[in-house]
């Protein structure tokens, strides 16, 4: 199970990845592997923006559905384009081709609010 | 709360593959019934969940893997927790014919039927496999869900003297599904597996186990096999299993596969497709619903047979991007409702987002356009025709 330390995480199994006031967002090893195989990504939110715990999207396993909540607040200035047609990243990669959205960050003390790795590794138990 | 906070309705789902963490870290503290080969798939790293009460695999490598694998070669699933009876004396054809809607009469030692119980409220008690194991005795399979409450049934319905007996607790069942089955498994027995015709059975030697019922059965759609030991022989009939199999890359396959195998053969679930308020002609069992003989119900269904039903099971794809899920609205063009999804997934083999659900008869008919409700959005659909996948 990884839990890289550089990221900040979510107790609903998102990271984010902080340079400035952009942060780049997806879900965690341990969000992928309890979903399994993922076949669907619908992200419709573009150029949205979006308060802290707002629902941005949803993924879908083969057997499960589940929301996709924004970590921090801000406006979604990217989508990852390859999860449209290839949504396996996310299992393959969480961490890194998988990566789900970037965010221009409303308010960056939003960012302490986040788990660090020590903190999420103890939810999930690993 | 789930993964990702999953929807609430979707966690009511009767099939138990939802997996939620906070599950998953309760599940090592409550007591759930395990199956002989429990251990077996724990020590092979499978993601395990709780369902009919059961610890159970839901996939091993992938369930996207595990399917394919079934579809194209050969996997086994340890399906330990269905339910099985021995129906046996004077009175056991009678009995069967009574509380089960197929005509069992039919049936001679070595054939199984798939049938189904009517409930007396125009519902369906569970569907079963019917074994004809001699004149006089039968084997009732049933879903691990159900087993209680067909057993009382099933005992409630007995006026016919049976001698009923319940053996689902010391009962393994192996299902060696795909088409490299035949090949995997013929060197462990000298039953003739490739004579072996679909919905027959033979009783013999299997991997050195006597009295081990082979079955050429099954709820993938890809041939194979079922196997019924004992508990105390499950772990060395799986082990010669893989043994054998190991040159035709054999897999252990989870009950996350397993749902999407059948759905592409249009195979009903019980507790998603059917259940208690279902009626069998609604859901298209019309075929195992033989009005030649007295069962229960059986005149109020002949009453909805002459009438006509005013919904039916479809299956249908979505033509939108999108899944379908188990209880998501059904509504026609002008959004009125029509109905609901029973089962939905994204199909491995084909791609494609497929589902069953009732609609009413307006909208049954193969290419009739649907809308699927998920969540915000109406989803194009278009009724299409059973099996999924030929």
């Amino acid at each position: 199970m990884q839990v890289p330390t550089e990221l900040k995480f979510t107790k609903d199994h998102e990271w984010v990845s902080i340079d400035g006031d952009i942060a780049t967002i997806g879900i965690t090893d341990f969000a992928q592997g309890e979903l399994g195989d993922i076949v669907f990504v619908e992200i419709e939110t573009l150029d949205e923006t979006l308060d802290q715990e707002e629902v941005f999207g949803s993924i879908e396993a083969v057997k499960t559905v589940s929301d996709l909540f924004m970590p921090v607040g801000g406006e979604i200035i990217e989508v990852n384009e390859e999860i449209d047609g290839s949504p396996d990243v996310i299992n393959e990669d969480p961490y890194g081709k998988g990566w789900l959205i970037k965010v221009k960050v409303s308010d960056v003390s939003q960012f302490d609010t986040l788990l660090d790795a020590e903190a999420y590794k103890e939810l999930i138990g690993a | 709360m789930s993964v990702l906070r999953k929807e609430n309705h979707l966690s009511q789902s009767s099939f138990g593959a939802l997996v939620t963490t906070d599950r998953l870290l309760k599940s090592k503290n409550t007591k759930m019934k395990t199956t002989a080969l429990t251990a077996v798939h724990e020590s092979l790293g499978a993601k395990m969940i709780p369902f009919a009460g059961y610890n159970m695999p839901v996939s091993y490598e992938g369930l996207i893997a595990e399917h394919h694998c079934v579809r194209n070669g050969v996997g086994v699933f340890d399906v330990s927790h269905m339910g099985e009876f021995m129906v046996k004396g004077k009175g056991a054809l009678d009995l069967i014919q009574w509380i089960s809607s197929n005509d069992a009469s039919k049936l001679t030692p070595g054939k199984v039927q798939y049938s189904c119980m009517p409930n007396a409220t125009g519902g369906v008690v569970d569907d079963l496999l019917i074994y004809c194991l001699a004149e006089d005795a039968f084997l009732l399979v049933v879903n691990a869900s159900n087993i209680e409450k067909d057993w009382n049934w099933i005992q409630s319905q007995n006026r016919f003297d049976a001698v009923l007996e319940d053996i689902s607790e010391n009962t393994s069942l192996l299902a060696v599904q795909g088409p490299k089955a035949i090949a995997a498994l013929q060197s462990l027995t000298d039953l003739n597996l490739a004579d072996m015709k679909y919905y027959t059975f033979d009783k013999g030697v299997f991997a050195g186990i006597p009295n081990v019922i082979v079955s050429a059965t099954g709820y993938t759609g890809s041939g194979g096999f079922e196997i019924y030991v004992d508990n105390a022989s499950a772990k060395e009939v799986w082990d010669a299993v893989f043994a054998a199999g190991a040159p035709y890359d054999i897999k252990p396959i989870g009950l996350g596969a397993r749902d999407t195998l059948r759905l592409e053969k249009g195979f009903c679930l019980y507790g998603n497709d059917i259940d208690d308020t279902t009626s069998p002609l609604e859901a298209g069992l019309g075929w195992i619903t033989k009005f030649t003989k007295d069962f229960v119900n059986s005149d109020a269904l002949q009453a909805q047979k002459e009438a006509g039903v005013t919904q039916k099971l479809v299956g249908f794809e979505l033509v939108d991007k999108g899944i379908p899920r188990h209880d998501y609205p059904i509504v026609n063009v002008d959004g009125q409702p029509i109905g609901r999804v029973t089962s939905g997934t994204m199909s491995p083999s084909l791609g494609k987002a497929i589902g069953l659900g009732y609609v009413a008869v307006a909208s049954a008919d193969v290419d009739s356009e649907i809308y699927i409700q998920v969540r915000n959005k109406s989803l194009k659909a278009k009724v299409v025709k059973i099996p999924f996948l030929k």
